[in-house]
């Protein structure tokens, strides 16, 4: 297959097998070109991509903005704290004005589920959904699960674990659906109130105990404790949830085997996991974020092309 | 209507004897000179041409490199088609050397010019040749010739010229197809 079968990225559910193999490939030769002295190629001169960003996001952000301006496209930034939202201006509205400018590529992030695919139905541009809500947060997936596999190989059969806040995790469930999607056995791991109700339907198992869930398993994505999103106590305390589900050296040794550990940032240093783990050999956590720009310029490249110049 | 033969193993083996002899004439020993095979079709002869000038006309060491020009072209979203990237193995600078491209087929000049920008990413080379197994005359879109030719053409638009090159089963040709 030499293109996508979809025209937006709006979660992970909507694409092919094919699909993530082919941005996997394009990734590749990106990874190639971010690591030449010069690291920007001309692709997309003529596109305009707006980064509209309607929850804080540090590194989606910049890795989107750094892909864009490699493939050399023009960037416009935008931040709901800083902006007319704030007077009450609407979804359609906002992103109306900024398509009025001839942008050609949206990249949106925002705090409700299903944002991303309402636009698409909405407006006229192609959608890249940067995480909406605890709905999805495809790219993050598609970075891990390049990582996981540049690290161990394809990931048919293999072991991974997510382990942490299920529940409020747009990665988590993005990553479950590309992880599944490749061959992988996924299991979850964490507080019992942490964990979704239904995870079953998604064809997962469920663990509440992290040294079993460790022993088991060929990677692990240690998830952030997205504290404010906790509406209500998950758990007593951050101290108690380091006992029970925070990875430590002492732990990691006790495996006496080598997994990989992700973490999508931002890390909480000593909750689900301590400093020394996190610099650790089996961390592939800055690995992400240089994979994370490559399989970014592949996305927006990949749905650029079927961006046809009209040749009238 | 089936492809007709152009050039035969038998001719393809005396022009890549030519053209190596004429590289080595102008370069002597290849001190400060980058080949550079365009991928994907151009890294075949690139190959070819490099083994012949190490072992049989005993040159020590040919630089050589295998550029991808896919991000560089003029044509991207002009057909429905996504242009596939394939792998770009530039382990070199080309600062201050001759650069001589490399490629099976000159149609259009297209590829060539996309390949003079890819190159800027490599340093500024002293100059920069090109050579080419088929030169299919008449039909250049920009000002663009080479310095090198296994073979002219005349072919009709809408024409293929493609080459093989050998393997397990197959020997060196260069056909032309009519579309």
């Amino acid at each position: 297959m030499e293109q996508l079968s979809v025209n937006h990225l709006l979660g992970i559910k909507s694409l092919k097998e094919d699909d993530v193999q082919l941005i996997f490939e394009t990734a590749d030769r990106f990874k190639e070109v971010i690591n030449r002295p010069i690291k920007k190629v001309p692709s997309l001169r003529d596109i305009t991509v707006a980064n509209l960003f309607f929850e804080n996001s540090t590194r989606t952000k910049l890795s989107f903005e750094l892909a864009e301006k490699r493939l050399s496209a023009d960037v416009i930034n935008f931040s709901a704290s800083q902006s007319s939202v704030k007077k009450g201006e609407t979804l359609i509205d906002t992103v109306n004005n900024i398509l009025a400018m001839k942008v050609d590529v949206v990249v949106m992030r925002h705090p409700n589920p299903g944002a991303a695919l309402f636009l698409s139905k909405n407006v006229d541009a192609c959608i890249i959904n940067a995480g909406d809500g605890t709905h999805e947060h495809p790219s993050q997936a598609l970075l891990d699960a390049y990582s996981i596999k540049e690290k161990i190989g394809d990931l048919r059969g293999k072991k991974i674990a997510i382990v942490g806040d299920i529940l409020h995790s747009r990665v988590a469930l993005s990553n479950i659906y590309a992880l599944k999607m490749l061959g992988a056995e996924v299991r979850l791991c964490g507080p019992k109130s942490l964990i979704p109700k239904y995870y079953d339907a998604l064809g997962v198992s469920v663990s509440t105990d992290l040294m079993q869930t460790l022993k088991w398993c060929d990677a692990a994505n240690m998830l952030r404790v997205q504290n404010e999103r906790m509406d209500l106590n998950y758990f007593p305390s951050n101290r108690e949830y380091a006992q029970l589900y925070g990875l430590n050296a002492k732990k990691l040794m006790s495996l006496k085997k080598d997994i990989v550990l992700l973490h999508p940032g931002p890390i909480n240093r000593g909750v689900e996991i301590t400093s020394d783990v996190a610099d650790s050999k089996n961390a592939i956590i800055l690995d992400q974020v240089e994979n994370g720009v490559a399989i970014r310029m592949a996305i927006i490249y990949l749905l650029v092309a079927k961006l046809n110049i009209p040749t009238t | 209507m089936s492809p007709r033969i152009l050039l035969s193993h038998k001719k393809i083996e005396i022009i890549l004897n030519r053209l190596s002899c004429q590289l080595i004439e102008k370069f002597n020993d290849f001190d400060d000179v980058v080949l550079v095979g365009l991928q994907p079709r151009g890294v075949y002869l690139l190959n070819r041409l490099v083994e012949m000038l190490e072992n049989s006309y005993g040159i020590k060491k040919v630089i050589n490199g295998k550029l991808d020009i896919t991000f560089f072209r003029d044509d991207f979203r002009r057909f429905d088609k996504t242009l596939s990237p394939s792998s770009n193995e530039m382990e070199l600078t080309i600062e201050g050397k001759s650069v001589v491209i490399i490629d099976d087929v000159l149609y259009t000049g297209r590829s060539i010019r996309a390949a003079l920008t890819a190159l800027d990413n490599y340093g500024r080379p002293n100059d920069i040749q090109l050579l080419v197994l088929i030169d299919r005359r008449f039909s250049r879109d920009l000002p663009i010739q080479p310095d090198y030719i296994g073979a002219q053409v005349d072919a009709l638009e809408g024409d293929k010229v493609r080459v093989q090159w050998k393997d397990k089963s197959k020997d060196d040709t260069v056909f032309i197809e009519k579309r």
